[in-house]
């Protein structure tokens, strides 16, 4: 456990500046699109930052969590492309 | 546990943050929107790609206890990443594009998302809403 | 008889193996749960597929998903190295259509995907009669090169699996 600790640090500060980065499209961003798709990288580096931090832990715990967000992010991604798509998500 | 495996999982988180810090820099730097759709679809799979082999080493080699979760995410990422990236392509080119941005289709038909397909006796068979349809056509 | 019982043996098999992946314990209670699953859930959603796609050559098969594999790494590699060094402005992005040889959807949906994944392209849209594909290129110089080069390496095989 030399070294994995500081590669565990280290790819969490790297999938939280992406947090940071996501973060800041959203805000800018300058069309639904692409706010769109800056939730959708949203949605995977919180995936992976779970999937660390179950690391860190030592426990599976987090697995279910990190499977439930990644349905959940699929299906909320392209509910919003339909309604932006076609004004409407069930047709 | 021993140096090599430490080595392995150590490289394999690294190789994941910096291709996840990549995707989502990428979604900040590129100026235009379809350049920014090819950041993050496909840098961020292989971030949470190379994320996801390191806690499955991890687990197996270290704890012992073989898991095949990881396994099910990465497959599930992999089998949608291209799905979101056609809709998000798609909002792109309903929202903010013109046909006349687009290249030719080469084919009697223009682009799905501008262009109604060629009426077959499929859609009647499978329950398709005329008068829904109709409406579309007369707006 | 018996393909009225399972009609979808792939499906089955997929389903049982995800279920076991999805519980993570290899027991005769999950092995036995798994395949009522995967007998049940093809036999209740058989009416939404209609038509069971041919899949042939499972050598020509396994010889693609590799190549695909090798190639989403080495794409994400190029993806990389032009969003850290080349300057916006020397981003050419561009067009391309493909013209398809394809004629099932099956086969046009594992192209699309196939493409998405793989070096610097991504599918905007398939044309309305379902004949050309619409592929955004984040940088290249000549999109023929693009064009062919999809086609020769991705679309060939797939004629071969899906016929």
């Amino acid at each position: 456990m030399i070294y994995m600790d500081y590669a565990l640090m280290f790819a969490m500060a790297c999938f939280g500046l992406g947090l940071l980065a996501n973060l800041w499209r959203i805000a800018r961003g300058p069309d639904n699109p692409d706010r769109i798709l800056a939730l959708d990288t949203m949605v995977i580096n919180v995936i992976a930052l779970l999937v660390l931090y179950g690391v860190q832990r030592g426990t599976e715990i987090y697995y279910e969590a990190a499977m439930l967000v990644a349905m959940v992010g699929f299906v909320s991604t392209v509910a919003y492309s339909r309604f932006i798509l076609r004004g409407d998500i069930i047709e | 546990m021993a140096l090599w495996v430490d080595i392995l999982i150590s490289a394999f988180l690294v190789i994941g943050g910096v291709f996840g810090i990549v995707g989502s820099f990428g979604l900040v730097k590129l100026q235009d929107q379809m350049q920014r759709l090819h950041a993050p679809t496909k840098a961020t799979t292989l971030g949470v790609g190379g994320v996801l082999i390191a806690s499955m080493l991890y687990f197996g080699l270290v704890q012992n206890s073989l898991s095949f979760h990881e396994l099910l995410i990465t497959l599930f990422l992999f089998l949608t990443a291209p799905i979101t990236a056609n809709f998000i392509a798609k909002a792109i080119l309903a929202k903010s594009l013109k046909p006349e941005d687009l290249p030719d289709s080469g084919r009697p038909h223009g682009w799905s998302v501008y262009d109604d397909p060629p009426k077959t006796d499929a859609q009647d068979l499978d329950g398709g809403m005329p008068g829904i349809e109709d409406e579309g056509r007369g707006g | 008889m018996l393909k009225r019982l399972i009609p979808h043996p792939i499906l089955s098999l997929v389903l049982l193996a995800v279920w076991l992946g999805l519980v993570n314990k290899i027991t005769l209670g999950n092995v036995l749960l798994g395949s009522f699953l995967g007998l049940v859930v093809p036999a209740i959603t058989a009416p939404y597929w209609p038509n069971q796609p041919k899949v042939g050559r499972p050598l020509v098969v396994v010889q693609y998903i590799l190549i695909v594999i090798w190639d989403i790494i080495v794409a994400n590699v190029q993806v990389a190295m032009i969003v850290l060094f080349k300057p916006n402005a020397k981003i050419q992005s561009k067009w391309v259509t493909i013209p398809l040889e394809l004629t099932s959807p099956e086969a046009i949906t594992v192209l699309a995907g196939t493409i998405t994944l793989t070096p610097g392209t991504v599918t905007a849209a398939l044309s309305a009669d379902g004949g050309a594909l619409l592929v955004h290129c984040l940088h290249t110089e000549d999109e023929n090169a693009v064009r062919d080069g999809i086609k020769a390496r991705y679309e060939g095989r797939l004629m071969e699996i899906f016929q």
